[in-house]
């Protein structure tokens, strides 16, 4: 594996709310040889939001990052932003696009990243930290990594809106198998379901029931996804987005209330299960920082492997 | 599970705004043809890149199908779409859908037509914000005011202070619900009183600045 460093972009969540999924992506990056370099001030990528007030202004924040990813890295080449919420991903692809026409409103742009003393040349693009890890590293590295498969553990993958939609960048837009294909290469079985795209009702809100905008509508929403889930027999969810997976966690006491229907699923992120899996100690994963987190008995890593080292019979028994 | 059995228009009438107090309905604004206003189409073509698609709308009605918030909205988007091209202004720029909608682009991507619904709906909230149309009593416009102040002011956002701000400011009762959670996330480190910042906020208040010129 040659050692790849990335330039990465955190977005606010990932101070925030979505810290335990910093934490834990910067690790398994670095455990599976891809460092990431935080960009340096970086500033907010206009989410949903702003394109409310004024969309070239929106655009032009997220193309703020894409510039100053270029001046960090000078030369010819493409240069990878990996930014981690979807909800960034989309603004700064979205910038992409914009820029990339070279209409009207990339020149508004254009002038606007000027007037600061920054360019956009083109070569700065923005990744998914999911692409980088089934794409670039590759599933058969990850898999060569894994110290603690998660055998038998059913896993839900939830992708949320934003990654595959308006711009399906590199999964299907109607069926994302990635992060599924990651769950099967590190041992855990992924749990078929279709609602891995439907909105979990928090994307647009910043930080969804936190600022409960319409509680009611948010909770039906998150519910909807919690229900079929765990129908089809999921153990665990695992997002890739700190709003889906803090609106699907935060609330599952509230919802049990709600729709009287005891709910008390796992919502971890996909690359809190990857460092499991790959033996990386929990606390570097940010493991404590989830709201409910259990593995099933049955699970090696709770009986088997420990057991097994001490030459004990079948824990799984 | 009595919530799913509730009729959209149940869903509709009780709880579109989550709290206590109920947003004022549209009450048809526009009554008479001559208030309609035939631009319309025009102004929002002109806003949005490809909005001109807005025209070849076949009125499947596959975005009412797709978007998950329709049961909360006044008007479904395919009759959104359908006033807008009539030009019935008032009504739609009074309309909690651009509001509601949580910009999850599914009818963009299923509109057979590849009508960017989804920029629409933002290209109305400017309007309904330039012109304070926007429901009085909903929560978003005043979310995406504080939003868009914070960034302007310090580059980043901080979860906690925008939502403090908000609850504050719209439901300050609603804040005693939120305490247990809140203070959960705040010991595991996850909801922070320090407020983020950059260094070049200086740039970017300039950026912007050049930008609205």
């Amino acid at each position: 594996m040659t050692a790849t460093r990335y330039t990465y972009y955190p977005g606010c969540s990932g101070k925030g709310v979505g810290r335990a999924y910093e934490e834990s992506l910067l690790t398994v990056f670095e455990h599976l040889g891809a460092g990431l370099d935080e960009l340096d001030d970086w500033n907010c990528c206009g989410a949903t939001a702003w394109p409310s007030v004024d969309e070239d202004q929106a655009n032009a924040l997220a193309a703020r990052n894409l510039a100053l990813t270029e001046q960090r890295t000078p030369g010819a080449g493409p240069v990878d932003l990996v930014a981690a919420c979807t909800g960034c991903y989309r603004a700064l692809v979205r910038a992409e696009h914009v820029l990339g026409e070279r209409g009207p409103a990339a020149q508004k742009i254009g002038g606007g990243l000027a007037s600061i003393g920054l360019d956009y040349e083109g070569r700065a693009r923005a990744r998914h930290p999911l692409d980088i890890l089934v794409n670039e590293i590759g599933l058969d590295a990850i898999s060569a990594a894994v110290v603690r498969p998660l055998t038998g553990l059913k896993v839900a993958s939830y992708y949320g809106c934003l990654l595959v939609r308006p711009f399906a960048t590199f999964d299907d837009q109607w069926n994302p198998t990635s992060m599924d294909r990651l769950v099967a290469a590190i041992g855990a079985e992924p749990v078929d379901w279709p609602l891995k795209t439907r909105c979990c009702g928090g994307s647009c809100y910043c930080g969804g029931p936190v600022i409960g905008v319409m509680p009611e509508a948010t909770m039906q929403l998150s519910y909807a996804l919690l229900r079929e889930a765990t129908k089809r027999g999921a153990e665990m969810i695992v997002t890739i987005c700190p709003l889906c997976q803090f609106n699907m966690e935060g609330f599952q006491d509230r919802m049990s209330k709600r729709f009287n229907h005891p709910l008390d699923v796992p919502v971890a992120f996909i690359s809190q299960l990857v460092g499991i899996a790959l033996g990386i100690d929990e606390k570097a994963l940010g493991i404590k920082r989830l709201l409910r987190w259990r593995l099933p008995e049955r699970d090696p890593i709770a009986a088997g492997v420990g057991s097994a080292a001490e030459g004990g019979g079948d824990a799984r028994a | 599970m009595g919530a799913l059995t509730q009729t959209a228009t149940d869903v509709r009438k009780t709880q579109t705004n989550g709290s206590r107090k109920k947003w004022r309905p549209v009450k048809d604004q526009s009554k008479f043809e001559a208030q309609l206003d035939p631009g319309f189409a025009a102004e929002i073509a002109a806003e949005v890149e490809g909005g001109e698609l807005l025209h070849q709308c076949i009125q499947c009605g596959t975005c009412s199908a797709v978007c998950p918030l329709s049961a909360y909205m006044d008007l479904t988007p395919r009759r959104l779409i359908a006033m807008t091209r009539a030009g019935v202004r008032d009504d739609v720029l009074h309309s909690v859908t651009p509001w509601a909608c949580t910009s999850c682009y599914a009818c963009t991507v299923e509109c057979p037509k590849r009508i960017p619904i989804t920029d629409i709906m933002h290209a109305l909230r400017r309007i309904s914000m330039r012109e304070t149309t926007y429901p009085r009593r909903f929560i978003t416009p005043v979310m995406t005011r504080a939003f868009v102040d914070m960034i302007t002011d310090r580059g980043r956002s901080t979860e906690s202070w925008i939502s403090l701000k908000l609850y504050l400011k719209t439901r300050p009762t609603e804040l005693l619900k939120n305490i247990p959670v809140g203070s959960r996330l705040m010991r595991q480190g996850r909801l922070g009183l320090r407020r983020e910042s950059i260094e070049g906020r200086e740039d970017l208040r300039t950026m912007l600045e050049a930008m609205s010129r």
